[in-house]
């Protein structure tokens, strides 16, 4: 291995003028005659390493402008690591591990990690933001206009600090500010109806106003001392309105208050304002409610029937589909690996086709071959047969698992193809020399052979099958739907695409983050599970 | 040295990724309203606004307006218009959000409950909008949006086939019947069903899917069992048999029969027409199947403000004088061919019998439904129609059971 042999003296100053360490580099590696090539290898390391800080360094830059500490730190501690690792004479393995492991960190384990924090809140519609948020959002959804109101052209103001609204009453300007309520102005200027000076008051021109949206927009200026005539608040600086709060937000019991008919909301630990009598308050906001969305996921008697069946067909799908797939690529694989077939290589490009197109694009395709009245299967090639193909329960989960035969088979003929062509053809010979027939050479030394080869690939085919929610949701979208169940799930879904009905992320229910990562992370446990034990399994197939 | 190749590689692509989720990755840190963002120095009214493909000449042409006559700027940033529902709802939060999005009415619900829309007072405003578009964005007594168009569906007619607007569902099937065509009139189903276009013709049975409140508004009280419900699920089980309503029919299929001249009629909005080139259309009110008027769903698009912007002066000032304007109001129109919300606008795109047709249906259709529980009604309720029509369901025990499963949603959640 012919490292660059980086000083430790200069791991702590990468961005040194490259001129010093190449002369002393020169001097010490003289007698090596990889000399030159590590020197100009050292400095190439140094520039990109340079850039390789300096993008991290804007990186944190940035965070920090964005207040995002959590990737600030997270960012701090990638680039410590990899000056570290790549000017260390330490860590030479980390050297080859640590780009993997960084794109490992970033898109899984905090892909995962995340999904599980989710799983142990209650976010989703109606507990969307923080606490501030949902408070504030109750308050301005909850101001009425006071009946019978007029609007008024209005100007901003300020005295002293205040800010304040001047507004046109008839031909009478009042003005005040949160404090003071609106009070006649004398001698006040107006041009038809837009207030240009104010006595007692300076008028803010527009720059000046939108310097300062988020005060405008909060101020409310009573209208008189009369709290039920409401307060004055404008939300385009140019037409005010008088308001009433209808709920009033007491800070220190944390209760929102009805100021209708007093009804007193309390902060609940489950994220809701809730009153006694039950009701709650529309707006929410995220807590973590421990493993409640597993409780829910199990606990709802309407899915225990339909999650049974589903799980049960899901595993059947993912199964099948490794199956089928991978005997009829197989097959295809020792048919063109035949070297008597003429045209093997159009035949390969060929079959690979499929491969090619773009999965969704597919399933949309072969949903329209297979309707039921115009879809060319039944109207071509059956000539006009009505049958059911995405209709019927049994013919829809065949349907299913015809069209991922389909999309499937190339990849595996790939892979068969290749594992065949690695088997060593002494082997194959002596096999014959032993007297062994055929199929007895295929059963007893290609097979094992080849699925020593091929069996991780399985078994990632089976992970990406168990959760091929294209393919459902683009074919059949679950349906036929079951007819004894009081859920929206139908004979073809699988675990995922449950998922995504449960959890009202199609839209069939309002939205809930929590339980849909609740789910996703028992899908992620029986994968896991299936695929270790499975795992297990072939590394008993390389011990023949 | 190979091996820093891929090294920067990485710091790239992480820098990147990190940046790029700088939104969520944060979701514990306590939000801090108004601090951060007023400090820095705040320039005049700048805004951001989403909108989608179709809008966006049309709302960078009243920007480009509003820019003149206020100096401030507007970036407009096209989105696919499916994505804008999730991305707003989840990026209002983390102030990533735009000032403005245009979006649906029927979105209000989830919205609402989400907090991350303002109201807006449009004062005196209101009254010179269509009073269904102002009605459906309308939650709780305060509005919310800033309407633009109003879409909904109506009867497409070929006139070189049926000469007359039918005045009955059984007219409109004869006078098919009587053209020779392939199918007598054309609706749009698919094995899962199609509530929304068969709307109308539940409707006419005296069967609408909530209660509505006195002032338009929906509450969540199902009102589509009942005898009308059940009539009308008769009504589509001897339809189907019949043959004039047929799940193989798709939208894709409905669509391709008409252009080729295969059926008199089409139940369809004005998105459909692109496809239509070349006929001589009309515009017909739905006809009524049961006794009571066909009222179709109304939906409504507009404009919503961020209810955690920052430029809120801004933002509500260029709808309220720049984009509720019969000018920019009729460029959106000309953009989308709804017709618009604005009275005087939609009075001007009249001109145009097709439009004209589309609003006089529109007139005597009620909004569709924003309140959440909406979102658990689609999913039953057509697969439901579709297995009634196709004959799998027996109608009154399958619409009964439509009813109670709806209701346990409704529940649960």
């Amino acid at each position: 291995m012919s490292s660059p042999q980086a000083p430790v003296a200069h791991a702590d100053a990468p961005t040194a003028p490259p001129s010093e360490p190449t002369g002393r580099r020169g001097r010490r590696l003289s007698g090596d005659s990889h000399a030159r090539n590590v020197t100009r290898g050292f400095v190439l390391k140094l520039a990109l390493m340079a850039l390789v800080n300096a993008l991290g360094v804007y990186v944190v830059l940035a965070a920090w402008a964005e207040d995002s500490y959590g990737i600030l730190w997270a960012m701090v501690a990638l680039l410590f690591a990899a000056n570290y690792v790549y000017f260390s004479r330490r860590a030479i393995a980390m050297k080859y591990i640590l780009p993997g492991l960084a794109f490992l960190l970033v898109f899984q384990i905090f892909v995962v990690g995340y999904t599980a924090w989710v799983a142990f809140t209650n976010y989703g519609d109606g507990h969307n933001s923080t606490k501030q948020d949902a408070i504030e959002a109750l308050l301005v959804q909850n101001e009425r206009r006071v009946e019978g109101s007029d609007a008024y052209p209005l100007t901003v103001v300020q005295q002293g600090d205040a800010l304040g609204f001047a507004v046109l009453d008839g031909d009478v300007v009042r003005a005040g500010t949160a404090e003071e309520p609106l009070a006649p102005v004398d001698d006040a200027v107006v041009e038809g109806s837009q207030i240009l000076e104010v006595p007692g008051f300076e008028v803010l021109g527009r720059d000046a106003v939108l310097a300062q949206q988020a005060e405008v927009t909060a101020l409310r200026v009573p209208v008189s001392d009369d709290p039920e005539d409401g307060s004055i608040r404008t939300q385009d600086a140019r037409n005010g309105f008088a308001y009433t709060s209808v709920l009033e937000y007491d800070e220190a019991a944390d209760t929102m208050v009805d100021t209708t008919d007093g009804t007193v909301y309390r902060s609940t630990s489950d994220g809701t304002f809730r009153s006694d009598d039950g009701r709650t308050l529309n707006v929410g906001w995220r807590v973590v409610v421990g493993a409640e969305n597993f409780v829910t996921a199990f606990s709802d008697a309407r899915y225990a029937l339909p999650f049974v069946k589903i799980l049960a067909w899901t595993i059947a799908f993912a199964a099948l589909s490794v199956v089928t797939t991978f005997l009829l690529g197989l097959f295809l694989a020792m048919v063109f690996n035949d070297p008597r077939v003429r045209g093997r290589k159009i035949y390969r490009s060929l079959l690979i086709l499929p491969y090619a197109i773009p999965g969704f694009l597919s399933a949309l395709l072969w949903s329209g071959l297979l309707n039921r009245r115009f879809g060319f299967i039944n109207d071509v090639l059956l000539g006009g047969a009505e049958i059911g193909w995405l209709t019927d329960p049994w013919l829809a989960k065949l349907s299913l698992l015809g069209v991922n035969l389909w999309l499937g088979f190339p990849y595996m003929f790939l892979i068969a193809t290749g594992a065949l062509q690695a088997i060593p053809g002494d082997l194959l010979e002596a096999a014959k020399i032993d007297g062994a027939g055929r199929f007895r050479t295929w059963r007893s030394v290609v097979l094992p052979l080849l699925l020593v080869a091929t069996g991780p690939l399985l078994i990632a085919s089976f992970a990406f099958n168990f959760n091929n929610f294209t393919l459902v949701y683009m074919l059949t979208q679950g349906g036929p739907r079951f007819a004894d169940a009081s859920v929206p799930l139908g004979h073809t879904d699988i675990l995922i695409s449950m998922v995504y009905s449960v959890s009202g992320v199609d839209g069939s229910a309002p939205k809930n983050y929590g339980l849909a990562s609740a789910l996703s992370i028992v899908i992620f446990l029986i994968v896991g599970t299936i695929s270790a034990i499975a795992f297990r399994q072939t590394r008993k197939l390389e011990e023949i | 040295m190979r091996r820093s190749i891929p090294f920067v590689a990485v710091a790239l692509g992480a820098a990147l990724t990190l940046t790029a989720c700088a939104g969520d990755a944060e979701p514990e840190e306590p939000a801090e309203p108004t601090t951060e963002e007023s400090a820095e120095p705040a320039a005049g009214g700048d805004l951001t606004i989403w909108v989608d493909e179709t809008r966006q000449a049309a709302v960078e042409e009243a920007a480009a307006t509003y820019e003149a006559e206020t100096g401030g700027t507007v970036e407009t940033v096209l989105k696919n218009f499916d994505d804008i529902r999730a991305d707003f709802n989840a990026q209002v939060p983390t102030g990533e959000g735009p000032d403005i999005t245009v979006g649906a009415h029927d979105w209000l619900g989830e919205l609402t409950a989400n907090g991350v829309v303002a109201p807006i007072e449009l004062g005196d405003k209101a009254s010179e909008f269509e009073q269904v578009a102002v009605e459906a964005f309308t939650y709780d007594g305060a509005v919310y949006g800033l309407p633009y168009a109003i879409e909904n569906i109506g009867l497409i007619r070929n006139t070189a086939l049926a000469p007359e607007a039918p005045a009955t569902w059984d007219d409109a099937v004869a006078a098919g019947q009587a053209a020779g065509t392939d199918y007598p009139i054309l609706v749009q189903m698919g094995e899962t069903g199609d509530p929304y276009t068969m709307y109308p013709l539940q409707t006419s049975f005296g069967a609408p899917v909530f209660e509505q409140n006195e002032d338009g508004s929906y509450a969540a009280e199902l009102a589509l069992g009942g005898e009308g419900g059940l009539a009308f699920a008769d009504w589509l089980a001897a339809q189907g048999e019949a043959g004039v309503l047929d799940t193989a029919i798709t939208y894709d299929i409905a669509v391709e029969a008409f252009a080729a001249g295969q059926s008199p009629f089409i139940i369809g909005g004005p998105w459909m027409l692109g496809s239509f080139e070349g006929l001589e259309l009309a515009i017909d009110p739905i006809p009524a199947a049961g006794d009571q008027p066909a009222q179709p769903f109304v939906g409504v698009a507009g404009f919503y403000v961020n209810g955690q912007s920052e430029n809120t002066i801004a933002a509500v000032d260029f709808l309220v004088n720049y984009m509720a304007t019969e000018e920019a109001q009729l460029a959106l129109y000309e953009a989308g061919q709804r017709p618009p919300a604005l009275t005087a606008a939609a009075d001007t795109a009249s001109s145009d019998p097709i439009t004209a047709g589309f609003r006089e249906v529109g007139a005597e259709a009620v909004p569709m439904p924003s309140i959440p529980e909406m979102g658990s009604v689609w999913e039953f309720w057509g697969v439901t129609e579709a297995g009634i029509v196709s004959g799998s369901l027996e109608p009154t025990a399958g619409w009964e059971k439509m009813v109670a499963d709806i209701q346990g949603a409704l529940d649960a959640a």
